[in-house]
């Protein structure tokens, strides 16, 4: 199996079922025909590129605390500044600029709807813009994760 | 469909243990030992804590998260769909049942500058690919849209995961 397989296997094959077992690496290297060492050094590697972000708990929306999407119109003069505002808050968790009026994309964790909603007014506050929020009302898929096509 | 309950119970020691581990496990031969280590319990109970944050569906997936971008997945559309509010729940199952949507949620309208309540999350190498497969989901809608959009993401900003924050 070349390296290449051998990556696209350990990304497709763990997004879901991560051993729960002592030396999860070991297991993992067992199906592949690998050592454990191997394992950990291919996914050290696959981190340092940049490719994996992680091996860890994804964890499911509004189940542990709230959070919602929240989007603004920004002049485009002031989309750095503004970016960079909205970035730092610790309740951010994600923010991208899209290709739209709105074009500022962001979302806001915390412990409870309330300081969600404290977060989004000190950020129309601080900049003074409008904050659309746009929480999720349902969802119709379960991630499973990411497949990569094979070859 | 997959309604999330609002804030099950969960102690503290599972709130401990969600913190520790959504910005990845270490990776050292026993990363529940080290967790172990860190949290002053044993690596069975963190084991097993995990185990039931899974059953009960507060952790989603324990794996790999890969970076979209630098495995070439750089159009990343959200597209963005007007749909009757009667027909919303249907139409939201049948999407996110389509391979190459990786998110698909309901929420709400802002109007009058924001008219959309659903929303895919489509991933492509190229807008093309992206493009052909939005072209897919609206031949799958038929009249049941009013009118879709795609938002393409220019720049990531900021990018940690769903984090707990005190």
């Amino acid at each position: 199996m070349d390296r290449a397989t051998t990556e696209t296997k350990l990304i497709n094959g763990y997004q879901h079922e991560f051993p729960l077992v002592p030396r999860p690496f070991q297991r993992i290297g067992e199906s592949l025909g690998m050592d454990e060492d191997e394992v950990l050094a291919l996914l050290r590697d696959l981190q340092d590129r940049g490719a994996l972000a992680r091996i860890g708990a994804v964890v499911s929306p509004r189940t542990i605390g709230t959070s919602t999407l929240a989007a603004m119109t920004v002049p485009p003069d002031r989309l750095e500044d503004v970016a960079a505002l909205v970035s730092a808050f610790p309740e951010v968790n994600h923010n991208y600029e899209r290709e739209h009026d709105i074009n500022l994309w962001f979302v806001v964790a915390a412990p409870s709807e309330n300081d969600v909603a404290t977060v989004l007014h000190n950020i129309e506050r601080r900049t003074g813009l409008e904050v659309i929020g746009l929480p999720m009302l349902d969802s119709y898929h379960i991630d499973l994760g990411f497949r990569l096509p094979c070859g | 469909m997959n309604r999330i309950a609002p804030s099950p119970a969960i102690d503290d020691l599972d709130r401990r243990i969600v913190k520790a581990t959504q910005s990845g496990l270490p990776l050292v031969p026993r990363p529940y030992h080290a967790l172990a280590e860190t949290l002053g319990v044993t690596p069975e109970q963190i084991m097993d804590r995990m185990r039931r944050l899974l059953a009960k569906g507060i952790i989603r997936r324990i794996g790999a998260v890969p970076n979209h971008y630098r495995l070439g997945y750089t159009a990343n559309g959200m597209s963005v769909w007007d749909v009757d509010d009667a027909a919303v729940a249907e139409t939201g199952a049948a999407m996110g049942q389509l391979d190459f949507v990786s998110h698909c949620y309901h929420r709400p309208r802002q109007l009058p500058i924001w008219p959309y309540n659903l929303f895919a999350m489509v991933h492509g190498r190229s807008r093309e690919e992206v493009e052909a497969k939005v072209k897919k989901i609206a031949a799958l809608l038929g009249d049941r849209e009013d009118g879709h959009d795609i938002l393409y993401s220019t720049r990531i900003l900021k990018k940690t995961g769903l984090r707990l924050v005190d």
